[in-house]
């Protein structure tokens, strides 16, 4: 029997898969080597370890456009021993910068709170510089999921 | 907006790209291949007690945002609606408050809201009327449709409503506009051939991609939608999902959309007014 | 016709640390969205964002495209004397936003 050329459901599927694997292929998202450059170009190359920092956000947001994130450190905010600085990268937006905030022994509290853009699922990392140079900080995944009825 | 494939928002023609999550759909539906039994009929109608505001649905730090003031954007708005609110735009010198009084006087007018226009004898909607005082009354050049002075007074008028029950107009010509747009509501249509009843009565609560579909219930507008970054019309919410199922949006200001709108509040009535809210 | 709301306490005891939250209306236009023409929407957001209390600057943010629009921005301060918390924004156009609330500090 020659091979049909009719199209099968089975056909139907992998070419539609095919179409929208095509179409959801998309530059211009940024590599996660852009993130480790720009949290180089911050640190400059002290070394960061992992701590004293919490990024607060939902594990699961219902769209990118505007995600709630919190950042505290673990800090006396004392004259003598203050966190500084405290910047936020993303892995996969067109930048990898997404704000530094400046604070200090006047905050009280080591504490900020923003809404930020997220384009697709990714890490988000979370640096805290002291007031004695050391360099602490968080990473956390925020799963951005797609709506399926996107419109004008 | 960090989506560089995602870049049709207000002012800015659709693009090709556009188009992607409609295809999605469609070959959803093509092939018969929706993660859930999408197309089960559930009831006609939903009951009454089984009625919800989008709200429920919405993520934790979503509803944050609409429950406080001072946290939700929408607001934003409303401040600027209570600078226009005192505005002379016209050259006979008229303001809203020269007529109306103080804003807080406009309480419970968004919740019956469109209703009959004696002058004209048709329905017109809260945003016809504004455009109408702007025009005849103050003299003034109408706002276009969905522009951030028109959004602002609706969200300060229609906040004068929150937390009271929606009230249907209740003349004849209003409940025939109402009859109008349950057909409409029921009737499918575009390329997907959806009605906005398969989605909103028959499956609400069920998934469609990662989103819970809503009852689709008109408690919260002008909304303050995460979508769009900004706030948007009912109009535009109804002209959105008339382009999901690919069909020919009616233009703003449609008799069509009023029809929607009047039938949306009928089928919403006695649920509470929650103008600004906000959706994702 | 922009504006600000900002949630800051009225009155506050010496000493007492307050939050201080701060939304503003701009669209933060990301420099990455393209017109249907293929043309680049330029670039305009707040770059920063800024508080003055008592004497000095006591928190300053530098802000990027991955802020949301209508950026809202929290923060803490110890309060020191009654006098004006004054909010700050500047945008790629050089248009500045400014909003002052009063902070009244008992002993």
């Amino acid at each position: 029997m020659p091979p049909s050329t009719k199209p099968t459901r089975r056909k139907v599927l992998v070419q539609g898969t095919a179409a929208l694997a095509f179409l959801t292929a998309r530059p211009a998202f940024a590599e996660p080597e852009d993130m480790e450059k720009a949290i180089l170009d911050f640190t400059g190359g002290v070394a960061v370890t992992p701590g004293k920092v919490k990024i607060e956000v939902a594990p699961l947001v219902e769209n990118g456009n505007s995600v709630t994130l919190g950042v505290r450190v673990e800090s006396p905010m004392t004259t003598a021993y203050h966190v500084k600085t405290i910047a936020l990268f993303n892995e996969k937006n067109p930048q990898p910068q997404i704000a530094r905030f400046h604070l200090g022994p006047r905050a009280g509290r080591a504490a900020v709170e923003t809404r930020i853009r997220l384009a697709t699922t990714q890490h988000l990392t979370a640096i805290a510089r002291l007031s004695d140079g050391s360099l602490w900080s968080d990473t956390v995944e925020v799963i951005v999921t797609i709506a399926a009825c996107t419109e004008d | 907006m960090m989506f560089p494939e995602r870049h049709s928002r207000n002012n800015i023609e659709p693009s090709s790209d556009f188009y992607l999550p409609a295809f999605f759909i469609a070959v959803l539906f093509a092939i018969n291949l929706s993660p859930v039994p999408f197309m089960a009929v559930r009831a006609a109608e939903i009951p009454l007690a089984q009625r919800q505001s989008g709200f429920e649905l919405m993520q934790a730090e979503t509803q944050a945002m609409q429950r406080n003031d001072l946290s939700n954007p929408a607001m934003l708005w409303v401040r600027e609606g209570e600078k226009l609110w005192d505005e002379k735009p016209g050259e006979n010198g008229q303001s809203c408050v020269a007529c109306h009084g103080v804003v807080t006087g406009m309480a419970g007018v968004a919740a019956s809201y469109p209703t009959l226009d004696t002058a004209s004898g048709r329905p017109i909607d809260l945003t016809g009327r504004i455009q109408q005082c702007r025009t005849d009354r103050q003299r003034a050049s109408a706002w276009p449709r969905e522009s951030r002075a028109l959004l602002a007074m609706a969200s300060l008028i229609g906040l004068q409503s929150r937390g009271m029950p929606i009230m249907p107009a209740p003349d004849p010509i209003s409940k025939a506009g109402a009859a109008r747009g349950k057909a409409l509501f029921n009737q499918r249509v575009g390329q997907l051939n959806l009605s906005c009843a398969q989605c909103h009565d028959d499956n609400w609560g069920r998934k469609l991609g990662s989103a819970t579909i809503p009852q689709g219930h008109p408690t919260g507008y002008p909304i303050y939608r995460l979508e769009w970054q900004g706030v948007g019309s009912l109009q535009r919410r109804l002209r959105n999902c008339l382009a999901g199922v690919r069909a020919e949006a009616f233009p703003f200001g449609a008799d069509a959309l009023i029809d929607l709108e009047l039938f949306l509040m009928e089928r919403a009535a006695g649920m509470t007014v929650e103008t600004p809210a906000v959706r994702p | 016709m922009a504006s600000a709301l900002i949630d800051a306490p009225k009155t506050a005891k010496r000493g007492e640390i307050i939050t201080l939250r701060a939304l503003v209306s701009h669209q933060m236009e990301t420099g990455y969205r393209r017109e249907i023409s293929g043309a680049v929407i330029p670039r305009l957001i707040i770059h920063t964002f800024t508080c003055h209390y008592d004497g000095e600057e006591i928190f300053r943010a530098d802000l990027f495209p991955a802020m949301a629009a209508n950026p809202l921005i929290a923060f803490t301060t110890v309060a020191t004397r009654s006098e004006p918390l004054v909010f700050r924004w500047l945008d790629d156009a050089g248009v500045a936003i400014t909003e002052t609330v009063q902070l009244v500090v008992t002993a």
